[in-house]
This record gives structure tokens, sequence and C-alpha cells, in this order.
């Protein structure tokens, strides 16, 4: 057994810094690189992905990435874990291999998490007594059923140690919980049990520091954010771990950031809720029992955490399409910008209302003004506003409304106020809405299967 | 005495489906107090009137010096439903940081070092 691992975030989210994982392979010792890539929008935008090409419907960065850092992983041991392999894992698996292949490179082992996808599955769920009732409404998954885009189960940990334990160089998933990424090193490494909850718990809390990237290393760091160093190459976080549930949160030293106990407590406050019972696949974890305490200049030692056995239920995240939105922009500049951009706002719905288009609902928002903080935002004298952007949204089950809403914009520039610009973009298009389904669906109706790819 | 939240405090806040998480930070231990003895569920869900729709719920962090609050029926539908530019409530910690605290007058020895350069 090791008595330290060194795990490194390489990626907060699809669509993260690029050069993060690359930095992290190359700038310093580490034993795991680990990727989220997946946010609930993801999962219904790889899924249309995959519905168009029965090949994709993965995180195709990743391909490109391997290119890149495949060579050095393995030079170097490190290990790669990822859920990016959205809804299609075994087409990104092979996709890394292709990849492998071209680069020469030989006894390669990818593990390939599967099982999680339920979308085909609904009806047998169903039919097995689940009704997968939404946890906010409590209505059943019937009633969506039709417009479904994605339906998965969050997997934890254990199927990641389980393609570990057969060799994985790579471990590539489904939806995988976040934390699960960085807890499954941890026990496959140190040998923990499935019911040493306190470890897991551990472990757990970990991931959710590493989770969202540098966002605990100084990235969106509402402390004093000024002090940071070196923002543009940004070191993420690394969890140094040990094997009795201690870690220390660092980073690469040649890289900018910070580790401190205000950037890891900003992280451990960032989405969650009842912090008693921060629940996983794998364990209950206790956030009010976390200590945390500078153990050297970017080093925080975190300690001290329990946690409870996990629950009889598997969280499932599903997704369907509901209805079109489209949003659209005009910049209007001083003087009386703020009276403009409220006129003009006035001017189109008006001919919204007199084109009798239905909407479920119509937003407007004054950015630069009260965009972010609504009615909290400061009185301005209008004197002192140089310019406001006028941002008007709608929503409806009407695709028609949505787009003939598109078409209103643009015509405010020559017949509504004057001093405005900013329509460059041309006419805003309907987006489909994705609305979310969370549910819970009882761990004995699915089952994780772990499937090795070998070159 | 008044003193500004934004003062003795620091945050983070996200989005759980409609909801909205605001997680905040005090600098110090005597801030924590001073959070957790004023900045009550109550209080949150006043300054957030016209923002925040449903219920607040508060938790403590003593550990961390912190209070989570969660915020009901606050983020315009949550996801791509919400039409709304801060549709994940990124901004929403700053926007409670903006809350003004009455304190009663003996708490004099609530300031910290951090208020006596700010106020």
């Amino acid at each position: 057994m090791k008595n330290k691992i060194r795990i490194a975030s390489g990626q907060g989210f699809w669509g993260d810094l690029i050069e993060a994982p690359f930095y992290q392979v190359t700038k310093g010792e580490i034993d795991y690189l680990v990727m989220d890539y997946l946010a609930e929008v993801t999962m219904s935008i790889l899924q249309k992905q995959k519905n168009k090409n029965p090949e994709l419907g993965y995180a195709k960065d990743i391909p490109e990435l391997m290119k890149r850092i495949l060579p050095i992983c393995i030079e170097k041991k490190i290990k790669i874990i990822t859920n990016g392999g959205g809804v299609n894992p075994v087409s990104c698996g092979k996709a890394v291999l292709k990849v492998a292949e071209s680069l020469g490179i030989k006894g390669l082992k990818i593990g390939i998490v599967l099982g999680d996808n339920i979308k085909e599955d609904i009806d047998k769920i169903v039919a097995e007594g689940s009704e997968l009732k939404n946890m906010e409404t409590g209505e059943a998954i019937i009633t969506v059923k039709d417009n479904l885009l994605s339906a998965n189960v969050y997997f934890g940990a254990f199927p990641i140690v389980e393609s570990l334990e057969k060799g994985a160089d790579i471990v590539i998933t489904g939806r995988t919980t976040d934390t699960g990424l960085t807890l499954a090193p941890m026990i496959y490494e140190f040998g923990w049990g499935k019911n040493e909850y306190d470890f897991l718990s551990a472990g757990t809390i970990a991931g959710h520091i590493l989770e969202c990237g540098a966002q605990s290393t100084g990235g969106n760091f509402m402390g004093d954010w000024e002090s940071v160093p070196n923002f543009a190459e940004i070191g993420f976080p690394i969890c140094e771990a040990f094997p009795n549930g201690e870690f220390i949160i660092t980073k690469h030293e040649s890289l900018g950031g910070k580790v401190t106990v205000e950037t890891v407590s900003e992280q451990l406050l960032y989405e969650i809720g009842n912090p008693e019972e921060y629940i996983t696949p794998d364990c209950v974890a206790d956030f009010t029992s976390i200590k945390l305490k500078q153990s050297g200049e970017n080093r925080v030692h975190v300690y001290g955490i329990t946690g409870k056995p996990e629950t009889e239920f598997y969280k499932v995240s599903c997704s369907y399409a509901d209805g079109f939105s489209a949003s659209g922009s005009l910049t209007y500049s001083w003087p009386k910008a703020l009276t403009k951009a409220k006129t003009s706002d006035k001017i189109l719905r008006k001919r919204l209302e007199l084109l009798k288009l239905s909407f479920d609902e119509i937003r407007t928002e004054f950015v630069g003004y009260n965009s972010c903080h609504g009615p909290l935002a400061f009185e301005l004298d209008e004197d002192l506003i140089n310019e406001i952007q006028l941002r008007i949204s709608v929503r409806s089950h009407d695709y028609k409304s949505v787009e003939r809403f598109g078409k209103e914009l643009a015509p405010l520039i020559l017949t509504g106020p004057p001093g405005v610009t900013g329509f460059a973009g041309g006419r805003p298009k309907p987006n489909e809405v994705v609305a979310y389904w969370p549910a819970l669906l009882p761990k004995t109706l699915v089952q994780p299967k772990v499937e090795m790819l070998e070159i | 005495m008044k003193i500004k939240l934004i003062d003795i405090a620091h945050g983070r806040s996200g989005d759980k489906g409609d909801a909205a998480n605001v997680g905040i930070i005090a600098y110090d231990d005597k801030g924590f107090e001073i959070i957790t003895k004023y900045l009550t569920a109550e209080q949150v869900k006043k300054h957030f009137t016209g923002i925040c729709f449903g219920g607040v719920e508060r938790y403590e962090l003593p550990n961390l010096k912190a209070l989570n609050f969660i915020l009901h029926n606050t983020l315009g539908g949550g996801g791509t439903v919400s039409l709304k530019l801060d549709a994940q409530g990124k901004t929403l910690a700053a926007a409670l940081l903006r809350m003004e605290i009455e304190i009663e007058n003996n708490s004099n020895t609530f300031l910290n070092k951090n208020m006596d350069t700010k106020l």
C-alpha cells in the first residue's frame, strides 16, 4: 500500500481551461489526473449529439487532449480518470484507443464504466415499481416520458475502483459523481472498505474540493481576490491523500493561484444543501466535521472528517424538452441610457402583444444596472450612466412565437429611441428549453458494469 | 452601530435546481458570532425580496465559520429554463454581502482588524 498519493484536478466542467490538464501532468509530480466534464445540461447536449451520430455523445475534447498528455502520463505512470464518456463512454474509449494506436502506444488498458444510462429502460424500471417521481414536484416520470432527452443514474466511486483493480491506466465513465472520481483512487490505493464511512466521506470531500477545478485555488474567489497571483497560469488543485483519511490541498509550485483556508472554504460551501448530509452513492458526508489548517504556503491540511452509511437510493438526473426560448440585446448610450432602454422594452412588449404571440415568460434585464442583483442594485443618477445593455428574453411552448420575437428586436434600432447599437449577432434563434427531472431509484434496480478495452 | 456584511465576510453561491445556495464565510471568530446572531433566515428572506420567492433555510458550519442558506424558488426555473442572465445564482453571494447589519451598541468588542481599516 502506498502511504501517499497525489490526485490532480484537470478540468472543472466541459469548457474549462484546456491547458490545465497539460500543466497538471508536466509541472510537477502527480499519480492521478481526474477530470470532471459533466453538468446536468451537458448530458442532454451529449444525448442530442449521439442521436445525430451514434458514435458521438462524449466530451470530444478528450481524444485531442490525450494526443498531448498520453505519452507523458504513460512515462510518468499517471492514471487518468474522467466522467467525460458522457452518454457514450465506449465510443470515447475507442477514440482514445485510436489516439494511442496512432502514437504507437502498446499495453494500454482502458476501463469503461457503463450502466448509468437508463433512458431506454424507463418502462422496465416503472414496471419494476419505481415511478421515478420528481423530487421537487412529486410527479411521476410518465408525464414527461415522450419528451425525455436523457436519463442517467449517478454512480459512485466503486465501479472506477473495479476498473483500477482490473489494471486500467485510464478510466472513462458516464454519469459518475464528480466526487467519486477523486474518492476512487484513494479506495483503490489505500484498500478502504465499503463501510469505512469516515474514510469514504474524507475522499468525497476531497472530491468536492477538486471537482470545480481552480475554484479552490483562487479562481472565482470572493475574499481578497486581488491578492491571487498569476491568474493567467492558475494552478488547478492537487490533493495529497493519506491512508488515514487526512489530506492536503495544494497546487504545483510554479503555477499561479493560491491555496488558503479561505479559498478552500469557499469551494466547500459551493452548491451544498444540508452540510451534515452531503449525500453521494458512496456515503453521507458531514461537512460540519471538516477541519482546515494552513500547514504551509499553498498547503491546506484537511482532517477530522466523519460520515455515515450511504442511502438505499441512487440519484437519477433526467432531462426533457420543455418548449423554446430566445434572448437578445441592444445597447443604449448616454444621455438617458436607462430611460431609452426602458422605453424600448415597452415598445417591444407592445408589439409582441399586438402580434398576439404567446409566451410563458418575458424577462427584461438592464445589463450594467440591475441584471445581477435586481431590486438590490443601487439607484443611479441617470446622468452618470454611460450605457445600458437592454437584454430581453422569452420562453414559450409555441416555437413560432419565439421565432417571431427574434425578428422584432432589430427593428427597434430604426423605430425606437436613439443612440442604440450592438446588434451585430443577427436575429436571436429559438433554443430548445431543457428542463430537469431529479429522481431517486432503489439501488437494487440498476447495476454498474465495467468493460475493459486494451491495445 | 451599523456594519457592512462585506467587511466581515466573503462567500460563494451557486444553483441547486430552482434554488440557490449562498454560503457566507466570516473572516474571523468575531465575525462568525455576528453573522450567527444577526444573519437569520428571516433577515435573508427579507433582504432578497423580489429575488427569492420561496422559503429560506439556514445551516451552520461553525468549523468553517460559515453559514449556508438555501433560497428556494429563486432562479426563474433553474437550468436552461431560466431566462435570467444569472440563471445559476453565481452573483447572489455578493448580493447578500450588500446587507448592512445593525448590531447592538455594546458590541464594540466585535470589531476586528478588518473592520477597523475599512469602516
